[in-house]
């Protein structure tokens, strides 16, 4: 096992080190999301017409915002793929096609991780009501699962939609819906710890579902994955 | 020859629904607190459970076809789908107005079962634009079913976390504190439930034998009148077997192509 682990994982690899290179050299799709998000709270602000928010509220307002960021990520990721040719790098390659499946889905993890890293604080400092420090821990936690839902999703519809005309009205009609049960989890998990008065316990049930979310997409999405990469 | 048996099931379909509605109007009791649009029930719930058993099915037979890459598999999946569609469209309609009586609100967001029914609902409402938006035939087939079978998966999951996010207001006609359907009212519904299923079968075949004696017609009145004489099918969000200029179906699908039945 040792020995054959690291040559199974070794395209993927390759394959994030590129994206992750790409976003590096010409940053396209994270600084997009980072300002999205950010105006997105400025828009909340004034939309609900609250200088603060805490609770369900704040829990709402933040992974709504994580999942229609999340969306133009969604549309860019295998941009490069189908514009430069690297579908059939990738089909000529001997290598396993859910590899670039796994790529994908890491790279989204990754972006959304990194785009959380700011929009959450930004979120902290502009919206939310009570401390931030003491729900940070949970928070993490439950951030984790939505962003491995919304990547593993995100992976499979952006490959869906990649090819077609509708490319960009397709992505958000069906990640959307499909997405809903990861953000009611989501948002009903981080919901007691944005409470007004002080942090209170994660709620074991919907990290539950959100766990549950992420291994049944996760498994058929990878088991599927194979069926859009043929032609 | 298609459409074989249909005759039989829609005699024993119309028969069931006949039967079914004289049953609920004449002898299935008054329910004691909601009266007469209780009735509902037994139009509301079947429909329901026959719409997200028919997108499981659906995702099976997408899931078949990924495997066998047999073309009707791609036209059954779709058939059901689509016909599961309306049916879906059909239960919310009664849903609301099971609940404008009931609760005196046509949308009641603490019901689950509603509130996952339209999520279902706007889910697989995009099944149709995603496949029109893909114009070569076998990879519409092959995306489709990608999506039918994460759509398939996604019925029981939606469910599950809709359910749990919810406090239970629900009818429950199964579960009153007398244990349960009385025998009459159990009956009827049990005959409700294979009525609505067998008209779900019957429009799934009618489609099929429909789709099928076009295919065919047209393969007919090309070899008669020439490829010229008729006009090439626009883009559809329907699977197209066995339309020149388009790409054949792979070797497995070769029993169901009207086009080679022809010749």
């Amino acid at each position: 096992m040792s020995d054959r682990e690291p040559s199974r994982m070794r395209p993927s690899m390759a394959l994030l080190r590129k994206d992750l290179l790409l976003e590096r050299r010409a940053p396209e799709a994270v600084p997009a999301m980072l300002l999205f998000s950010v105006t997105t709270f400025v828009l909340f602000h004034f939309g609900l017409g609250r200088d603060t928010v805490s609770g369900q509220l704040a829990a709402g307002v933040l992974t709504v915002t994580i999942l229609f960021a999340a969306i133009l990520g969604i549309n860019r990721l295998f941009v490069a793929e189908q514009e430069e040719g690297g579908f059939d790098g990738v089909l000529l390659a001997p290598i396993d096609r859910t590899a670039l499946f796994v790529a994908k889905a890491a790279a989204l993890f990754l972006f959304l991780a990194l785009v959380e890293a700011v929009t959450v604080a930004a979120f902290a400092i502009l919206l939310l009501g009570p401390s931030l420090w003491p729900a940070l821990p949970g928070l993490l936690v439950v951030l984790a699962l939505l962003d491995l839902a919304l990547a593993v999703v995100g992976a499979l519809v952006s490959a869906l939609a990649i090819r077609t005309r509708a490319r960009d009205l397709i992505v958000p009609i069906v990640a959307l819906p499909m997405l809903t049960p990861a953000l009611i989890a989501a948002a009903r998990a981080a919901a007691p710890l944005l409470n007004a008065h002080g942090a209170g316990a994660l709620p074991t049930k919907w990290l539950a579902v959100l766990g549950l979310y992420d291994l049944v997409f996760g498994l058929l999405a990878y088991a599927v994955f194979d069926f859009l990469l043929e032609d | 020859m298609y459409g074989k048996g249909l005759r039989a099931l829609s005699l024993a379909t119309f028969a069931a629904v006949t039967a079914t509605f004289a049953l609920v109007f004449f002898y299935a009791p008054l329910d004691a607190d909601q009266g007469f649009i209780q009735k509902i029930f037994y139009v509301h719930v079947p429909v329901a459970i026959v719409t997200l058993c028919a997108y499981v099915v659906g995702a099976i037979f997408a899931a078949l076809h990924l495997r066998t890459r047999d073309r009707k598999w791609d036209l059954r999946s779709y058939v059901v789908i689509h016909i599961a569609l309306i049916y879906n469209i059909l239960g919310l309609l009664t849903g609301s107005i099971w609940a404008k009586a009931s609760w005196g609100h046509w949308w009641v967001w603490d019901e689950p079962t509603l509130v996952s029914f339209l999520i279902v609902f706007l889910l697989f409402a995009t099944y149709q634009p995603l496949r029109f938006s893909i114009e070569d035939p076998e990879r519409q087939a092959r995306y489709a079913s990608v999506f039918a079978i994460m759509a398939g998966a996604f019925v029981p999951l939606n469910f599950v976390a809709v359910r749990a996010a919810t406090a239970f207001v629900h009818p429950r006609v199964f579960a009153t504190s007398s244990g349960g359907l009385p025998g009459s009212m159990a009956f009827v519904f049990v005959c409700a439930l294979m009525a609505i299923a067998l008209l779900f079968a019957l429009l799934c075949s009618y489609e099929i034998a429909a789709k099928q004696t076009k295919w065919k017609l047209r393969a007919l009145r090309r070899r008669l009148l020439g490829a010229d004489a008729v006009a090439p099918l626009g883009r559809s969000a329907a699977p197209a077997l066995g339309e020149p200029g388009r790409r054949a179906p792979s070797a497995g699908g070769r029993a169901s192509h009207p086009a080679e039945a022809a010749s």
